[in-house]
């Protein structure tokens, strides 16, 4: 560093000082590189992080009650929603406006539809007024109060006034409070009616279940994935393809096999009956609950975990269990404290692969889950494509991935990512 | 082979002129229904004799009509709607209709009158529950039962679901609250006309829900429509509920030991919309279909090969004996008088404004 200050920069053969040139010449690579990978970046980040990411803003997305009622909002600004009078004839009037210009294009529904998720039976009188106030003259046509309510006695309910003032902001924390099962309302944050708690009970049986999963294919795989590598290469062939044809077929047909097997009439049934283990008026209940969700959902997410396992064993040496054998260990000593340390990479892997895909199944606990036996993800399916909240469908799986990120976390700290290995 | 020969070089015409065809039409639309016996009755009735009549013109089926309305959000934020016609049940008609997203239809102008010149907003009469929706089909929800598993006596009413002492055994249910709480409370002792008013009621809603827990641990719940026949027939349950033309195709098609309880059946309807804001010519060839296919005739038709009501009064007399096994159909209609004499009126108002609020607390009662 002295030799620098007192001779000025060292130079590269050109005459650019060296430290210059050495950084252009890296910036050049690091260009190239992002060159080479742009594609790829480029097609992940069009076809999957901004869709995922424009579903994600969902959840906090409110600008549809500004955009729709804008005079209104502004008029509310100066009512206080402790106040037991519900607000004046400036607000109304400014509604009146509001409601013509939207029910002209028809968004008035499209705001009452999401006042009405906080606020059910908003929905209507939203609907029924705006058939009526689009053929109002709302310049001078007054007082909008009394006409307001007499065209719907709605209008006169103070709650359905804290309701629009709760929710005028361009960004709402309800949908979030939903999915955690509580509530904004116009006196803060609560937590919802007994009766309505479902979202956090779901997230909890989410897990538990996906790792009673997780558990259950590590016990059936892991002596399987051993069975492979070590039997002669022809005949581990052979068995592959038992492991491979199940990954092969259609998830639907798996499933389906599975309620044909388990239900009560059911080959299962019928062979345990016939042997005498249960009796005909005694029939094992094996689907439609916990049970099922799991035996088909181990079954299916199998292969995810014996290929991982198969392929880390595949790498470990016989050499050294035939070392520790001959240095005195019993069979078990040798196999615990030998090879399976040698394998945990392999556990780690399939038990991240499986774990992840359990947590976002739905369609096959949806089929055999019956009521006690769902995911959160049947959950957030139903608000996408059935009931049409999609900002709540939004906050759970916000909820969820974020869960994941976490427990992900959590095992890299524990047992340290760089510990897993797919081959 | 030569057939699909010939139909590939009458397609190809008809892409190179397709000015020869009917003025500003597309040749092509895409039908969205629900697949199974359901669409193909549809394309029997309509498909097959308008493209007999419109030559040229390609008909593509999308069995998507389960997920229309989420489907048709997202074609409609993405500006690139690619169905012309889609097959939804009324209360998804009246949010699509709602939210804009389908387009209004002027009953009178775009539809064909019936043979005697009434015209369709009477022949349809009260079926016209929305501005956007033509109905096809009344539909119903309603309950077989096992002949062979229920005892000597059969079920008679729709209470007979919540006693398990006369009839033990699992039932199956849909996984919704609708219906199954209004029944619940009938047979709780509410009267037919204040169902509604229970519950909209905090108490209505525990009531309703106590009634079903009474049945709880012996209920399947059910979601696709084809799982209560596939149930029946297993003898997983012994009653259950499911959409009438399910239960006909079960009985009259395959002979199953099933019987049917059309007690407190739930009408429903099922019909078009038209996507809003479609180009010109596929606005005008959908238009030009449904006019089509929505008269008396063809809904008449359509009774041939499914169990389910015609929409128009005039189609009724026309209803004759299914296109294979040669049965009269009309007393299999949910809307026959010997069917319809006690049933439940679904208010698709109540719901629309009600369902998100119940649906939480129905989800919540199942995972207790």
């Amino acid at each position: 560093m002295s030799d620098t200050t007192q001779n000025g920069p060292v130079l590269a053969a050109d005459g650019t000082p060296l430290k210059r040139s050495l950084a252009k010449a890296l910036r050049m690579q690091k260009m190239r590189a992002l060159m080479l990978i742009a594609p790829l970046l480029l097609f992940i980040l069009v076809t999957f992080i901004l869709p995922v990411g424009d579903m994600l803003f969902r959840s906090v997305d409110n600008r549809i009650v500004q955009n729709v009622l804008p005079n209104t909002v502004i008029a509310l600004e100066s009512w206080d929603p402790a106040s037991t009078e519900i607000p004046g004839e400036a607000v109304f009037a400014a509604l009146a406006v509001d409601m013509k210009a939207a029910a002209e294009i028809k968004v008035h529904t499209k705001v009452a539809k999401r006042l009405n998720y906080e606020n059910p039976g908003l929905a209507s009188i939203f609907r029924k007024s705006g058939r009526k106030i689009r053929k109002w003259d709302v310049e001078n046509e007054g007082p909008y109060k009394e006409r307001l309510i007499e065209l719907n006695d709605g209008w006169a309910d103070i709650e359905l006034w804290r309701t629009i003032k709760t929710y005028s902001g361009r960004r709402t924390m309800g949908y979030f409070l939903n999915a955690v099962d509580m509530k904004l309302g116009a006196e803060g944050v609560t937590v919802r009616p007994e009766n309505e708690r479902i979202y956090n009970t779901m997230l909890i049986r989410t897990m538990r279940m996906s790792l009673i999963i997780t558990f259950s294919c590590i016990l059936l795989g892991y002596p399987v994935a051993w069975l492979l590598a070590n039997l002669p290469t022809r005949t581990a062939n052979m068995l592959m393809i038992l492991v491979l044809l199940p990954f092969w077929t259609s998830l639907l047909v798996r499933t389906s096999s599975w309620k044909i097997l388990l239900q009560q009439q059911g080959v299962i049934n019928d062979v345990l009956v016939w042997i005498g283990i249960v009796g005909d008026d005694n029939r094992l209940v094996l689907i439609n609950n916990e049970l099922g969700t799991i035996i088909a959902m181990t079954h299916i997410l199998l292969p995810f975990m014996i290929l991982p396992m198969y392929s880390v064993m595949q790498t470990i040496q016989p050499t050294y269990l035939r070392a520790a054998k001959s240095l005195g260990a019993t069979n078990w000593t040798a196999f615990w404290r030998v090879y399976f340390p040698q394998s945990v990479p392999g556990i780690g892997a399939g038990s991240i692969l499986v774990f992840i895909l359990a947590v976002g199944y739905y369609i096959t606990p949806a089929l055999v889950g019956g009521t006690k036996g769902t995911f959160i993800s049947n959950l957030i399916a139903y608000h996408i494509s059935t009931s049409g909240n999609w900002g709540l469908g939004a906050a759970l799986g916000a909820i969820l991935l974020a869960v994941v990120l976490l427990l992900y976390w959590v095992y890299d700290k524990i047992v340290g990512i760089d510990n897993v290995k797919l081959g | 082979m030569k057939m699909t020969k010939l139909s590939a070089l009458a397609m190809t015409t008809a892409l190179i002129a397709p000015a020869a065809f009917a003025e500003d039409m597309a040749n092509e639309m895409t039908l969205v229904s629900w697949g199974g016996a359901y669409q193909s009755s549809q394309h029997k009735a309509y498909v097959e004799p308008y493209v007999a009549a419109n030559e040229g013109v390609k008909a593509v089926w999308d069995e998507s009509s389960a997920e229309a309305v989420a489907k048709l959000r997202a074609m409609n934020e993405a500006g690139n709607v690619t169905w012309d016609l889609v097959d939804v049940v009324a209360s998804d008609a009246m949010r699509l209709c709602d939210e804009g997203l389908a387009e209004e239809i002027n009953h009178d102008e775009d539809l064909a009158a019936a043979p005697d010149g009434t015209s369709a907003s009477e022949d349809f009469g009260d079926l016209l529950v929305s501005d956007c929706f033509v109905p096809q089909i009344v539909y119903s929800t309603t309950f077989g039962y096992r002949t062979d598993l229920v005892g000597a006596e059969a079920p008679t009413s729709v209470c007979d679901i919540f006693d398990l002492a006369k009839f033990p055994g699992k039932r199956s249910l849909q996984k919704r609250p609708i219906d199954n709480m209004e029944w619940a409370l009938y047979c709780d002792g509410v009267a037919k006309d204040d169902i509604y008013d229970v519950l909209g009621t905090d108490e209505g809603v525990s009531q309703a829900l106590a009634k079903l827990d009474s049945i709880k641990d012996s209920v399947v719940w059910w979601s696709a429509g084809a799982e209560t026949p596939q149930l029946l027939a297993d003898g997983e349950v012994v009653m259950g509920s499911t959409y009438n033309g399910r239960l006909f195709s079960a009985i009259a098609e395959q002979n199953q030991p099933i019987g049917m309880l059309w007690d407190m059946q739930s009408f429903d309807l099922d019909g078009w919309i038209v996507p809003a804001g479609l180009p010109a010519d596929r606005k005008a060839r959908a238009m030009d279909f449904l006019k089509f296919a929505t008269d008396t005739q063809r809904l008449a038709d359509q009774a041939a090969y499914i169990s389910y009501g015609p929409a128009r009064a005039s189609s009724a007399p026309l209803v004759g004996k299914h296109a294979e096994l040669g049965i009269e159909m009309a007393p299999h209609m949910p809307t026959d008088p010997a069917n319809a004499g006690n049933v439940h009126t679904y208010d698709y108002e109540w719901w629309a404004d009600n369902r998100d609020d119940l649906d939480a607390k129905f989800q919540a009662w199942l995972v207790k």
